[in-house]
Formats: structure tokens, C-alpha cells, sequence
């Protein structure tokens, strides 16, 4: 069985997620015995792409048109489908990021493939093609098992290491026949926060809830989240009072998360709260209370004033980095 | 315009979660069942905004369940909308969900249909797409904005570390979450009408699954919090250094 792995790319600048995704189909390649071939919509640079095979890729199939350069649902699933029909690809995989989960099932739903949205291991595949995935907003795992022909894997960013292991690869243009019903979907403008690591990629993360009193007072969080290199996150009370910006927001009803480390400060740990962070790798609680529901979840913690805890948490972590 | 709203069945978000025979089915003793929030919250509520808005004439809800999703269906109801369809299925594979609700879009022809981000129980994200993919419509996802004007539409989403703005055209299939719409709960007047707003059962169009779960999984138990004292954050630091290597 051939994979096709569909890597998404920001204007030519391949993220993490790309190489997690390449190398989740190369290894489900070498167990199934087929060949891996990496597809890139829109523009990006040759080199860039040869270097796609030192994460696994044997090919690069790419599609250079402009009007690519930013995601559309419709059209790259038409671009999706032009390459597995060429390859023959009998698998797909993409990164569970915001174009893959939008992608994915649009395609699986055209090729009538079998979709396991949200992999966390590789397909067990002695007895069928079954693929392990997180349900219940983190509370349980399921063994999804695929009857169809063709199956769609979208990956839990942040799961999977990549590993570095080929050399280039070989890049070849694909063209795909697109016509203008294709393209209903028109870029406006983007609104992105610069120079920060987005939540959903983030390795590590601080987050601060009620106890945290005030918007003013987020100055420790902002020292502890730089001296860790984390991003800031928030219980849902905190962006509905708009003391931050609802994209911090975590939980069932905001972002999940699945960072290495989430450090928790002045939540309580809500079940809804949980179900947004609790595949975090470590969880550390720093609550005044220590009946708070979040000791329950966490790995390490401390009882104490988050506002005498917190500053000498930093000073610690500064002094263990040398910063 | 003719809004359909899709409305899925959940657990409640404090439900416990286990599992039954052999670990193949989710228990339901005991669980009470909600609107899947993401439904509730964004996508129905900001029909209504629209409606209200004077930018939709009609309101349908569907949901793809069996006779026991009447209850959840009317507690959508009781918030909003016109009336609702239940189609006779009961079934977790998003494509056979997602080719029943296609096929009642396709009968009804909605200029747009609105989805949560996901379900709870089962995470997909996946239903809206596959609507969307199944009948070659426009498809935004994880939509945090929705402005009507005409035939188009102007839609935020999520993207890594901020939102984008689209200027997209209908029909167009559109999965909502947060910052889409203001809460809001039901009132008494909205559960009266509710109670005789018509629910119709369709029967399901023959779609078969293309995945199952084969078996369920608790996560390993957390080992228990280890407790450290404000004094004692260089121990804390050297622990998630050193024990859990995640600094
Ligand atoms: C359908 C539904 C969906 C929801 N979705 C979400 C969601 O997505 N995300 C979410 O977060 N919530 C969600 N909630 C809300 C959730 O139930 C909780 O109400 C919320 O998580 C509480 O936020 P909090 O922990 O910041 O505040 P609180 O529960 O008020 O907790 C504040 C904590 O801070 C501690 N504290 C106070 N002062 C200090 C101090 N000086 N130092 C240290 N600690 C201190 C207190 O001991 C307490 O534990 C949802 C609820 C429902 C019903
Ligand atoms: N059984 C269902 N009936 C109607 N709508 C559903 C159903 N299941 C899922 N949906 C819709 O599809 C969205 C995504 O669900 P899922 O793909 O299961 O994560 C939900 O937020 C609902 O709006």
C-alpha cells in the first residue's frame, strides 16, 4: 500500500507539523511495504522540497499555482484527490492542524475512504487497518477500524517525533485540472499574532485562570511563559471577561492543546478545563487550594500564592537555563 | 435564506466516562445527554442571530440519531429555530452521518448549513467536510465569524496563531466555534413553542459505514501530583528538567 502524505506549508515555510507528517507516512509506507510521496500545494522553494526526503519522503509531488497560495478547502481537496489517483495511494495523511482537519474528511467523503481523525500511534495492521485516536475530549481512546479501501489519517500535532533519515528527494510537478467553481473561496486579510509560537503547536504552555484576580496582573505569567519559551493560555472565565483574547481560550469548549508541559496557575480545573489540556505530557498545578480538582490531573504541583510562587518559579527556571 | 443547523447528541461534559462490553460500547447509564456545546453555542446561535438580524428567513435543525435524540432536539428547539428533521440513523462513522444530512440538503436546498467545530464524544471534526465534499460546496472550518450579505458570505477562521478573513460564496457549509456568537439561554416562551414546532422523522438513505470502533481505552491512571513548597522551586525546575525532560 502507497502513502500520500499531504504537508501544508505557511508561503514556503515548512513547520514541525510537516515533518511529523512525512515521517508518520513513511513508516506506515515501510510496514505496509509501498512507497511515500510527499504532495506541497502552491509556491515553494525547489531546494525546500528536495529537502522534504531527509524527513522521509521518496517523492515530492508538487502543484505550482498561485492561486494555492492560500488554503481553500474545495481546492486543495481537488489537488488531494489528482495525486492519489496518480500515485495510487491506498493511504493519506495530513497533520489534524486547521487546514488538515478541514481537508481531510472533504477528501475521505470524495474517495470514499474511511477517516481516523486525530491519530495518536501508527495503524496496527495484522488484522485489518486499525488506528488508535483520543475521544471523549481526551477522557478515553478509541480503536478506530477502517472497512473502506482507501483511508484518511489526520495526526495529533506534537505526537509523532520527527526524525531525520533520507536524503533529497525527487520533486515533480503535477498539474491539476482546476476550473474557476474551484476557487469560491477569496483570502481577505489575516490577523496573525507575531513572533509567538501558536497554541496549537506549542511545546510548552502557561495558563492562568480566575485566580489570577485581573487582566493587570498577567506580567508573572508573561515573565514565567518567556523563561520557559511557553505561550499563554486561559481558562474560558478569563477570555469571556476579556481579561485575554479568546484565542487563549482552552478547554471543551475552546482549543485542545497537547503541549509537553502545560503549567496551570490559579485554575481549578473544571472538567471542562481538563478536557482542552489533559494530554499534556507534564502538568504542573500552582493553586492556593488544595482541595482544587486540577491536583487530581497534575503531575507536579504547588500549593501556594500564585503570586509569590509564580516570580520565584522564574527566578528558578532563569537560573537553571543561565538566563 | 434557509439556514440548516446540524445539531449532534452529547454526553454532558461531566458525564464519567466508561465503557461496556468489553470496552466496545460507551456505558450510557447514568449520562445525561446535551446538545453537542459547540452546536449549541456557535452554530445554532448564530442562526438565530441571523435570523433575528433579519438575514435568514428559516431556521432547520437536523440531527441523524435515533428516537432517543428527540429530547436533545428539543432542547435546540426551545433556543431556536423553525423545526427540525431527525433522520433514523444510528451510527458514529462521519461519512455515513455526513451522506444523510447531504442528502436532506440536497432535497431542501439550504444556501447554508452550519456545523459545530466538533463533537465531543467522538472528535471528529469531520461531519461538516463531508458534507461538504460529498456535495462539491465551499467548506470553512473551525469559523469563529459568519457575516451574511446577499449570496456571500464573509467568514473568519482559526488559522496557527490567529484567524484569517474569506470572502466566500454560497452554498457553503461552515463548522462554528468560539467567538461566533454572544451565549444565550433558552427562555420559558422558547420551551412552550418548542413543544409544537414540528419534528419530522426521516428515514436514512443508504450510506454504509466506512469506519468503526472496535474497542475503547481509559488512559493510564496519573501516577498522583507530586508536591513541592514555594521554597522549593529549584527542585521543581530540576524535576521537570531532569524527571520529565520537558524544560
Ligand atoms: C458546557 C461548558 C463548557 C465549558 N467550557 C470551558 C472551557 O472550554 N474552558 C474552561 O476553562 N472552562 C470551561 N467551562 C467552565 C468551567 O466549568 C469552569 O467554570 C472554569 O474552567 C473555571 O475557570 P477557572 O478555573 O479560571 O476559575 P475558578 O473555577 O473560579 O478557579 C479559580 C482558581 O484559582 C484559585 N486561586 C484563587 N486565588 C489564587 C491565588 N492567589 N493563587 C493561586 N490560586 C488561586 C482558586 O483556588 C481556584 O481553584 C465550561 C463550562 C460548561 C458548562
Ligand atoms: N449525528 C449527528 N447529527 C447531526 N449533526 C451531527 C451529528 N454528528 C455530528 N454532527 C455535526 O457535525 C459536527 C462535527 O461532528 P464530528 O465530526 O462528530 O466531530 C458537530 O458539531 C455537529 O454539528
Amino acid at each position: 500500500m502507497s502513502v500520500l502524505v499531504f504537508i501544508d506549508h505557511n508561503q514556503g515555510s515548512f513547520k514541525k507539523n510537516a515533518f511529523e507528517a512525512i515521517n508518520y507516512g513513511a513508516q506506515t509506507a515501510a510496514k505496509l511495504g509501498g512507497t511515500v510521496t510527499a504532495l506541497v500545494l502552491g509556491a515553494a522553494n525547489e531546494a525546500d522540497l528536495a529537502a522534504l526526503g531527509k524527513y522521509g519522503a521518496q517523492q515530492v509531488l508538487h502543484v505550482n499555482d498561485a492561486r494555492l497560495n492560500h488554503f481553500n478547502t474545495k481546492a486543495y481537496a481537488k489537488a488531494v484527490v489528482a495525486a492519489v489517483n496518480q500515485t495510487g495511494a491506498q493511504v493519506l495523511v495530513c497533520s489534524a492542524n486547521n487546514n488538515g482537519k478541514a481537508l481531510a474528511p472533504y477528501v475521505a467523503a470524495q474517495l470514499k475512504a474511511g477517516l481516523v481523525a486525530g491519530a495518536v500511534d501508527y495503524p496496527q495492521t495484522d488484522n485489518g487497518f486499525t488506528v488508535k485516536k483520543s475521544v471523549f475530549s481526551g477522557k478515553a481512546f478509541a480503536y478506530v477500524t477502517v472497512n473502506a479501501d482507501k483511508k484518511v489519517i489526520t495526526l495529533t500535532p506534537n505526537t509523532f517525533a520527527p526524525s531525520e533519515q533520507g536524503g533529497a528527494a525527487a520533486v515533480n510537478a503535477l498539474s491539476v485540472d482546476f476550473s474557476d467553481a474551484d476557487f469560491g473561496v477569496k483570502f481577505v486579510s489575516e490577523n496573525v499574532v507575531k513572533g509567538e509560537v501558536p497554541l496549537s503547536e506549542a511545546e510548552r504552555v502557561v495558563s492562568g485562570g480566575r485566580g489570577m484576580k485581573g487582566p493587570e496582573n498577567w506580567g508573572i505569567l508573561e515573565d514565567l511563559a518567556k523563561a520557559m519559551d511557553a505561550t499563554l493560555a486561559c481558562s474560558r472565565p478569563v477570555a469571556d471577561a476579556h481579561w485575554r483574547p479568546h484565542h487563549e481560550h482552552v478547554g471543551q469548549t475552546g482549543g485542545t492543546i497537547r503541549p509537553n508541559l502545560y503549567v496551570a496557575v490559579g485554575i481549578s480545573g473544571a472538567i471542562q478545563h481538563l478536557a482542552g489540556v489533559n494530554s499534556s505530557k507534564t502538568i504542573v498545578v500552582i493553586n492556593k487550594d488544595a482541595e482544587a480538582p486540577f491536583f487530581k490531573a497534575a503531575d507536579y504541583g504547588v500549593v501556594g500564592d500564585a503570586f509569590e510562587v509564580v516570580p520565584k518559579l522564574t527566578e528558578a527556571v532563569k537560573k537553571a537555563k543561565g538566563l | 435564506m434557509k439556514i440548516l443547523v446540524c445539531i449532534a447528541k452529547a454526553p454532558d461534559t461531566t458525564a464519567k466516562i466508561s465503557f461496556t462490553d468489553n470496552d466496545t460500547k460507551f456505558n450510557e447509564a447514568g449520562v445525561t445527554f446535551i446538545i453537542n456545546p459547540y452546536d449549541e453555542m456557535y452554530a445554532l446561535v448564530r442562526a438565530i442571530e441571523l435570523k433575528e438580524a433579519g438575514l435568514a428567513n428559516e431556521i432547520h435543525l437536523v440531527s441523524v440519531g435515533g428516537a432517543d435524540t428527540d429530547a436533545v432536539i428539543r432542547k435546540a428547539l426551545a433556543l431556536g429555530g423553525d423545526s427540525a428533521f431527525r433522520i433514523d440513523a444510528a451510527t458514529n462513522d462521519p461519512y455515513t452521518i455526513g451522506a444523510q444530512i447531504a442528502d436532506l440538503v440536497q432535497k431542501n436546498g439550504y444556501d447554508l448549513v452550519l456545523t459545530g467545530k466538533e463533537s465531543i464524544d467522538y472528535n471528529n471534526g469531520a461531519v461538516g467536510a463531508v458534507i461538504a465534499g460529498i456535495l462539491g460546496y465551499n467548506y470553512i472550518g473551525n469559523a469563529s465569524k459568519l457575516e451574511l450579505s446577499g449570496a456571500e458570505a464573509t467568514v473568519s477562521r482559526e488559522i496557527e496563531g490567529g484567524e484569517e478573513t474569506l470572502a466566500v460564496g454560497l452554498p457553503l457549509v461552515v463548522a462554528c466555534q468560539k467567538g461566533m456568537a454572544e451565549p444565550r439561554i433558552p427562555n420559558m416562551r422558547g420551551i412552550m413553542a418548542a413543544r409544537t414546532k414540528p419534528l419530522t422523522v426521516v428515514p436514512a438513505v443508504d450510506a454504509s459505514a466506512l469506519s468503526s470502533v472496535t474497542r475503547y481505552e481509559m488512559p493510564p491512571a496519573k501516577q498522583g501530583v507530586k508536591l513541592f513548597t514555594v521554597d522549593q522551586m529549584d527542585d521543581l525546575v530540576a524535576a521537570l528538567i531532569n524527571d520529565a525532560k520537558v524544560l
